[in-house]
């Protein structure tokens, strides 16, 4: 079946079968491999992407669901080449170190910046609770989050 | 495979009439990971988020009608969650920011798992399940709607349209036990509410049951709520805990319950 979705701006579509999920039809069909496939349940996080503003697991969405709306995806949050300031921040703060998760963790807190300019500690744990990273400890990611939000 | 659109609530009953072993989607949250791991193969899944009669909530009265399709965030807002504070903390506890923007409270009827936890909190509040087709619509209370593990009264060519309650006024409150505080499915779960118009504690708890199980008891043999919970609790062993530390929890929990609920 035939989709047509706003991704990161721009009006695409795909033919895509019709039990796939979102996040198969960016990566697969629309050729943006930022969102990662990690575990296609919901838990880790790592294919985090805004749906119609909402921040979701693309793995979790069906991409019929999607047709006729607008998603954002990691690589729509840099401007023009430009990094967004909390992939900047990710990158200062030395929040990334495999990288698999990080798109996700991108998103999900420019996502929390976007509602809570200046979130409290517990308000970070809260929102990135839905997004596993298996390396850093995340004490650093949690660095970057705080430097972002300055 | 195909998916069907519906762009109302008459289509939607429309098409699951027509088609009555549609699967039908909202939030997706459980039909995805399903598909994802081919658990499932549906001929027709009926993709419920254009329907804009099953979003939201609102007020009739003193009764509040919680569209099939109310995620857990907006449960979490005000006034809703001051409406039905119990509910409101449960959904703080469902998987993560991302699931709430996305699971349902009708999804969560629909699956009908013992570990659901929308289903204490509406429990204890006496909620009724607004089940539609086109043959019209019918209520049913929710304690009969559960009718086993996974397993709820609706007919195939049903939906769930919305859930009604009136809200008690109450002190309430939700509990769960789990490894963390994200993404846990309960080990078992607790919902409280003291009702003094009526005169009453009601106590509904989760994971300990084939369904979510609901006792009461008169306000003042507050007293004896630990054990009637414990008492009517029928759990098992399984991955997440033994039947022995799920009854020893959920005792623990009723009596912190009962403080914060007639404090
Ligand atoms: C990572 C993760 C964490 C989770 N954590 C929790 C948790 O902490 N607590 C918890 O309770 N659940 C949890 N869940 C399960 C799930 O999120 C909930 O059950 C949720 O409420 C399902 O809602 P949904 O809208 O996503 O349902 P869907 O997946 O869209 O549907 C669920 C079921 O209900 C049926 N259905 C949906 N809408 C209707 C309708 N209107 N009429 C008739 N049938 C309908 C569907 O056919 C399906 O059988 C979790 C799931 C994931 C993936
Ligand atoms: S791949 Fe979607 S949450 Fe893990
Ligand atoms: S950097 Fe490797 S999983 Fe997070």
């Amino acid at each position: 079946m035939r989709i047509e979705v706003a991704v990161n701006g721009e009006q695409r579509e795909a033919d895509v079968w019709p039990g796939e999920s979102l996040l198969f039809a960016l990566r697969e069909r629309l050729g943006l491999p930022g969102s990662k496939n990690a575990c296609e349940q919901g838990e880790c996080g790592s294919c985090s992407v805004l749906l119609d503003g909402t921040l979701v697991c693309a793995c979790l969405v069906l991409a019929a669901q999607a047709d006729g709306h607008e998603v954002v995806t990691v690589e729509g949050l840099a401007d023009d080449g430009a990094l967004h300031p909390v992939q900047k921040a990710f990158v200062e703060a030395g929040a990334v170190q495999c990288g698999f998760c990080t798109p996700g963790l991108v998103v999900a807190t420019a996502d929390l910046l976007a509602r809570r300019s200046d979130p409290s500690e517990d308000e970070i744990r809260e929102a990135l609770s839905g997004n596993l990273c298996r390396c850093t400890g995340y004490q650093k990611i949690f660095d970057a989050v705080r430097l972002a939000a300055r | 495979m195909e998916v069907l659109n519906p762009h109302t609530l008459e289509e939607a009953l429309q098409a699951k009439a027509e088609h009555p072993d549609a699967v039908p989607i909202q939030g997706g949250t459980d039909v995805m990971v399903e598909l994802n791991f081919d658990r499932r193969r549906p001929e027709v899944l009926l993709n419920l988020n254009e329907v804009g009669e099953l979003r939201g909530w609102s007020r009739e009265n003193g009764t509040l009608r919680l569209g099939s399709g109310l995620t857990y965030t907006e449960a979490m807002e005000a006034p809703l969650a001051e409406l039905l504070p119990a509910l409101a903390e449960a959904s703080r506890t469902v998987g993560s920011p991302q699931i709430r923007n996305r699971g349902t409270i009708g999804g969560n009827l629909g699956t009908a798992s013992p570990a659901g936890d929308a289903l204490p909190p509406l429990l204890v509040e006496g909620a009724e399940v607004e089940l539609a087709s086109t043959r019209g619509v019918r209520r049913v209370a929710l304690h009969e709607f559960l009718v086993g593990p996974k397993r709820n009264a609706a007919e195939p060519d049903e939906l769930i349209a919305a859930v009604r309650v009136a809200p008690s006024g109450g002190q309430q409150t939700f509990m769960k036990v789990g490894p963390r505080n994200a993404m846990v499915i309960a080990v078992c779960s607790l919902a409280v509410v003291a009702d003094r118009e009526r005169g009453e504690l009601r106590a509904s708890f989760g994971s300990s049951g084939p369904v979510a199980g609901l006792v009461s008891c008169p306000l003042d043999e507050a007293a004896s709520l630990p054990e009637l919970v414990v008492e009517a609790a029928s759990p098992i062993d399984d991955v997440r805990g033994t039947a022995a530390y799920r009854r020893h929890a959920l005792g623990v929990l009723a009596r912190r319950a009962l403080e914060r609920c007639l404090a």
